[in-house]
């Protein structure tokens, strides 16, 4: 591959590969990033291989294995282009018929398209599903599109243009106001405006400077920085190269987990292909500006997504964070000035180079301009990566794209920000979403995850398993971090075992206050949020605990009891059966008694009891009544003849 | 060096920049407590005792004294009401790991710190580091370091290097201020004692 030398070459090769392409030739992509891996579309992918190959069409289709497409809930997806007919939750079984009837018959395979769950009506094109219909998605919508191998997919589609456009056009003044016009904020958790930092850190005294993205993301339930890396990385180089040169920087690294091991595979792939064409390395694009990349794989602590944590750790020291009074933006990796910012926002600045800084800002709300990914999981109908302009409502996101929670049940609460996040209940879902809302409830954006929960959440068992996470993933250097978590996770799990005393609550706030005042860095500074948020939101749920003794959403197993009513008890057997710990006893025609010494409280007979019987219930905060007596078990029962 | 003019507790205190604010005070005889600071190591900020309460740019913060750098007008309070109470939490939860501990008494007086009102935990260390710290920054032979992270970070001797460098050292003893320390040692040393009654070939 000769090298590019100049914007003009860039446009002369995109358009030689465009002419190689009929945009009217059917293309069969299909999503291959990691949650459809897992759901099995390594198999479905070589079903389509094998069928084309089988149906003589290899010349009358193309096939794309692409990155992550979002609708993470109904995976394997295949969309057909150009028309963007969508099939959800592809087997290997479905891939003959789809070959034949929509590739060479051009009709469409009604019962793999999605079905409108409130008005089963079947829907074909991608666009039209609610879960899209209602997304901009303007830094995650080519994932989609390209095969992330292919550096010609991203080039089709104008990559690399906003580098060529920097380098030829623009001084690294330009850049850097153009990016502070955009007002485009960090998307990784704080929030702090890209292009302060980028001035700061170009401002610092220095002979060497370095760019750094942050693909660290480790969050629970959150992974659109691995998606976005997976499946897009040119975009992420790009980003970042135009980065180093608004900057002065000439050295970059990508920091990624170890655990990402296709956002790890496909950065590599991308890096070599961008050096081979000489979108990195010396003199790119004829402008005299040299630039090169390394991938430091992070050893997996969640404390190293921390920015100082992960500076100390690229040094390859033990990933603890430094203390931030000086910045890392003017004193960071070995003490040089060093920008770091998340695979989101860099993925973003190719865009407002593209489209310009006034187009960016004329996004999103006062003062959160653009877009932005979040990562939608936990008790909503479709979990997925969603990309949408700052200032959505909570509600819009969780109802029009999450399409509402499952079973039924009623919303309680939603989780933004990962463990140092905060909890939201029913009454903001109106909330406009962006950094100084999410705030301002308590709460924070963090890097865009938002976990759903039910009715069947406890908060106090929340804030409890955050604060483990927690215990586990703080470096433990400083006191009020490492031991005010300590405390504060023991006070929670003695509530949750029906241990609580009165005066827990303020001791938690109290511990809270001094962890979020005196922590080090900012994992300390946020890590009372789940235990504040909940508190504030929940106090009802924390008193009845402590003052009741009950568990008001039936979840803290100390609390709950398991009972089995025999006005309802039809003597079936099916939980006697099932029961793990033999606790039921009974008989056939014979009431089901639980014996509440040796039951485990798994909730097997819960789970097990006909919905048309209902007979198992769970009890909290008052005591089990005593079992029927033997004699009155027997349940006279009607012949069937009779009936 | 430039010099800068801070206000400490009300008064007008000149430093050197690059200086922290512990040296600052210091340099002007205030007092500011410490349990991980030493003047031969870096600073390392994970006690929080040093903490102090800062105006700058018209916010209120506080910040570890033994780090922060000094800046022109900084206005600085050793105590105050939110102060103090940081401190007495902090030497709480640290009591609760060494609640007779020499270093923390005194302290725990003034800020009125109640050594139980936490559960005593299983340890005697209060991670300070000056050992780690001492054994590689002074005596650049890391015979002593953290292992694990968050509330199971602990301090161990490498018995490999221990064995061989802490005989006739032990500098880094007195520097604890809990007992842990020496505590660590001997075992250390109970553990490395290779058995005398089994030699190797008796093992068949």
């Amino acid at each position: 591959m000769p090298k590019i030398n100049s914007p003009a070459e860039l446009e002369e090769l995109r358009k030689g590969i465009l002419s190689n392409r009929d945009p009217n030739k059917p293309c069969i992509t299909l999503c291959s990033g990691t949650a459809c891996h897992a759901s099995g579309s390594k198999e479905v992918a070589a079903s389509i291989e094998e069928e084309i190959k089988k149906q003589g069409l290899s010349a009358k289709v193309d096939f794309r294995k692409t990155g992550c497409h979002g609708f993470c809930e109904k995976g394997p997806i295949i969309v057909i282009h150009p028309e963007g007919i969508c099939y959800l939750q592809i087997e290997p079984k479905d891939v003959p018929e789809i070959i034949f009837q929509t590739i060479k018959e051009k009709k469409v395979v009604d019962r793999l398209l999605y079905t409108n769950p409130s008005t089963n009506e079947k829907i074909i094109h991608e666009f039209e599903i609610p879960f899209y219909k209602h997304q901009e998605r303007l830094v995650f919508g080519s994932n989609g599109k390209i095969d992330p191998k292919s550096i010609d997919d991203y080039l089709a589609l104008g990559g690399y243009s906003a580098l060529a456009k920097v380098l030829s056009q623009m001084t690294p003044e330009q850049v850097l106001e153009e990016v502070k016009k955009s007002n485009l904020r960090g998307r990784g958790g704080g929030g702090f405006p890209a292009g302060r930092k980028w001035g700061e850190c170009r401002n610092a005294p220095g002979e060497i400077r370095y760019v750094i993205v942050n693909a660290d993301e480790g969050d629970p339930g959150a992974y659109m920085d691995r998606s976005l890396l997976e499946g897009n990385p040119h975009s992420v180089l790009e980003g970042l190269t135009i980065g180093a040169y608004a900057i002065g920087s000439h050295e970059g690294y990508i920091y990624v987990r170890q655990e990402y091991p296709l956002a790890v595979e496909n950065v590599g792939i991308a890096i070599q292909q961008a050096k081979e064409h000489g979108f990195l390395g010396d003199n790119i694009f004829g402008s005299g500006f040299d630039f090169t990349v390394k991938v430091h794989r992070g050893a997996g602590a969640f404390v190293s997504g921390e920015s100082s944590a992960l500076m100390t750790a690229i040094e390859g020291r033990v990933g603890e964070p430094r203390p931030k009074y000086i910045h890392t933006a003017v004193k960071g990796v070995r003490d040089r000035p060093s920008c770091l910012n998340n695979v989101e926002t860099w993925a973003t600045v190719p865009l407002i180079i593209n489209k310009g800084a006034d187009w960016f800002a004329q996004l999103g709300t006062e003062g959160s301009k653009g877009t932005k990914i979040f990562s939608l999981v936990g008790k909503v109908n479709n979990t997925g990566l969603v990309e949408v302009p700052m200032g959505i409502t909570l509600r819009d996101i969780i109802y029009k794209l999450g399409g509402g929670i499952p079973g039924g049940k009623k919303f309680k609460a939603v989780q933004t920000g990962g463990p140092s996040g905060g909890c939201i209940p029913e009454e903001q879902l109106d909330m406009k979403v962006d950094f100084d809302e999410l705030a301002k409830a308590g709460s924070m954006m963090g890097s865009g995850g938002m976990i759903v929960m039910d009715e069947d959440t406890c908060m106090v068992d929340l804030a409890r398993y955050f604060l483990d996470f927690l215990s586990d993933e703080s470096c433990g250097k400083c006191v009020p971090c490492r031991e005010g978590i300590r405390q504060m996770l023991k006070i929670l799990t003695n509530i949750s075992k029906g241990k609580g005393k009165e005066g827990d609550i303020e001791l938690l706030e109290e511990l809270s206050q001094v962890t979020r005042d005196a922590s080090l860095c900012a994992l300390g500074r946020t890590a009372a949020n789940p235990v504040l948020s909940t508190i504030r939101y929940f106090r009802d749920e924390y008193e009845a605990h402590i003052k009741e003794k009950r568990c008001p959403a039936y979840v803290c197993k100390a609390l709950i009891s398991y009972y089995i009513d025999p006005e309802k008890c039809q003597a079936c057997m099916i939980c006697l059966r099932q029961c793990p710990a033999q606790a039921i006893a009974g008989g056939k025609s014979q009431i089901h008694v639980i014996d509440q010494e040796k039951c485990t409280k798994c909730g097997t007979c819960f789970e097990a009891c006909p919905p048309r019987f209902g007979a198992v219930k769970k009890i909290s905060g008052e005591p089990v009544p005593p079992p029927i007596p033997e004699e009155a078990r027997m349940i006279a029962r009607k012949s069937k003849e009779n009936e | 060096m430039s010099e800068i003019t801070l206000q400490i507790d009300g008064r007008e205190v000149k430093a050197e920049e690059g200086m922290t604010i512990l040296e600052a005070a210091q340099s002007a005889g205030i007092s500011i407590p410490t349990l991980c600071h030493h003047e031969k190591l870096e600073p390392y900020g994970a006690c929080r005792i040093c903490t102090v309460e800062i105006e700058a740019r018209g916010r209120t913060n506080l910040v570890a004294a033994c780090l922060y750098p000094v800046e022109q007008n900084l206005v600085v309070r050793t105590r105050s009401e939110k102060v103090d109470k940081t401190r007495k939490v902090l030497l709480e939860l640290m009591l609760a790991h060494a609640p007779d501990a020499a270093g923390l008494q005194d302290l725990a007086q003034e800020y009125g710190a109640d050594k139980a009102r936490f559960e005593k935990e299983s340890s005697f260390c209060i991670l300070c580091g000056l050992c780690v710290r001492y054994c590689a920054e002074v005596k650049k032979k890391n015979a002593i370091g953290f292992v694990d992270r968050g509330t199971r970070r602990e301090v161990i001797f490498i018995p490999e290097i221990a064995s061989k460098e802490c005989w006739d050292c032990k500098e880094c003893f007195p520097l604890c201020p809990t007992e842990a320390l020496q505590a660590t040692f001997l075992l250390t040393k109970a553990l490395m004692s290779p058995s005398p009654t089994r030699a190797p070939e008796s093992e068949e």
